[in-house]
């Protein structure tokens, strides 16, 4: 689980193994979000150790159809053996990925490049069409939606009407 | 799980995977072809979604069917008289206005169905589900306000909506037949009751076609046969274009 800061990692007390693992999750960057690290957004579900020190990492895909899911677990396996890992590296689907599992830090992180971070969610699984958005560039909540669906399956694209620039928003999920 | 069981169940999920796989096959061929390029990322993503939906359900259905088939040999290696998709979804893309209708006749219908299968006794079902769902919500409010952006539009765009949804009406009621081995997986909990579907869908589909001014149609003849492998001749077409390299390279891997 998260802790206090919004960041996923081991539980406290967790074996030194489990926390080297996270550690080599969290250099491991979101190929179509190359800020975010795949700690960052959520999507490392589980990380255990067997009583012979081997890892089973659990990941689960943002969206059902994202392209980028192969390479992804690809490059978490590479990171962990990288770091001398014995690690099984499995994708989960339940319970699903929601963006509220996204870091504070991640959140950040996409506000640092113009992209607006979701809401958290409470109940709603979608950006609610009245929303007010502010612009990640002038601030302004003289925005409008261009379209529902954006560069990645994850965003939409709006646009802000005082300084006129187009920018990419993450959906609510 | 009985096996008669595992069988009813492999079929419904082999049929609803078939109908996301299509629709989604379906939906890519207007990549690079959308009258703007906002529906051009619209629609391709929609797509995407469905066949990563397609790619869980026909999975699961190998599974279940425990003849070591996998998401690829289900997808690549049947022939039409083994697609178990509905008919409406394998009709063709004509306009874009005919396109909004049948998503919206599927979108309204698959959101219904997976809020109910979110709550399955099969916990592999249930899980497909709750991540498609929130997926399908967001295709539904696409498809719901387009339909009413071009029924309630120009007399053109009104005019071709209206055709469409004559045209595809027919297709509808297949969404809703059940067999004795779907009753079996009703029973159990596994599916929910096609009635309170029907439904559910009609309501939905009744207040959004009230805001985009178009008359629902009458429920006269309905088309049905995709549940048994009738299917119309447009499928053939799509199926040789989705599987010719898998065909012509039948040991190609990435």
């Amino acid at each position: 689980m998260p802790d206090a800061a919004g960041c996923w990692g081991p539980e406290p007390g967790a074996d030194a193994v489990v926390k080297a693992a996270w550690d080599a999750l969290a250099g491991v960057m979101d190929p179509e979000i190359p800020v975010l690290s795949i700690v960052d957004l959520g999507i490392v579900r589980a990380v255990s150790a067997d009583a012979d020190g081997r890892l089973a990492v659990a990941l689960t895909p943002t969206y059902s159809g994202c392209p980028a899911t192969g390479v992804i677990v690809l490059e978490a396996e590479t990171a962990l053996a990288r770091a001398g890992l014995d690690a099984r590296v499995s994708v989960v689907i339940a319970p699903p990925w929601t963006t509220d599992w996204i870091s504070d830090t991640g959140r950040e992180k996409l506000a640092e490049v113009g992209i607006v971070p979701p809401p958290h969610s409470g109940k709603r699984s979608l950006t609610a069409p009245d929303e007010v958005i502010a612009c990640p560039r002038c601030g302004s909540t003289d925005t409008r939606q261009i379209s529902r669906f954006g560069s990645t399956a994850c965003k939409a694209l709006h646009a802000c009407n005082a300084c006129l620039e187009p920018f990419d928003v993450f959906k609510c999920h | 799980m009985s096996t008669d069981l595992k069988e009813a169940l492999f079929g419904y999920t082999l049929r609803l995977g078939d109908t996301s796989l299509v629709l989604g096959h379906r939906l890519s061929e207007w990549c690079g072809h959308a009258p703007e390029l906002e529906e051009d990322i619209a629609l391709t993503n929609v797509a995407l979604d469905l066949v990563g939906h397609a790619r869980m359900l026909l999975t699961y259905a190998g599974e279940l069917e425990g003849k070591g088939r996998d998401e690829d040999r289900l997808a690549y290696r049947r022939d039409v008289f083994d697609y178990r998709n509905h008919l409406l979804v394998e009709q063709p893309n004509r306009d874009f206005g005919h396109t909004i209708v049948r998503q919206f006749l599927h979108d309204a219908w698959a959101v219904e169905l997976y809020e109910r299968l979110c709550a399955s006794t099969d916990t592999t079902l249930a899980g497909i589900a709750a991540k498609a769902v929130k997926e399908v919500r967001y295709h539904v409010r696409h498809s719901g306000d387009w339909l009413v952006r071009l029924g309630d539009g120009t007399d053109v765009s009104h005019a071709k909506v209206a055709d469409a949804l004559g045209r595809l009406w027919p297709y509808t009621g297949e969404m809703f037949e059940r067999d004795e081995a779907e009753q079996a997986l009703v029973a159990a909990g596994i599916v929910p009751d096609p009635a309170d579907l029907k439904a559910a869908w009609t309501a939905r589909v009744e207040a959004v076609l009230e805001d985009a001014t178009l008359d629902r149609p009458a429920d006269g003849w309905m088309q049905k046969g995709g549940r048994r492998g009738e299917h119309s001749e447009h499928l053939g077409y799509l199926l040789a274009e989705m599987q010719f390299l898998p065909r012509a390279y039948p040991d190609a891997t990435w």
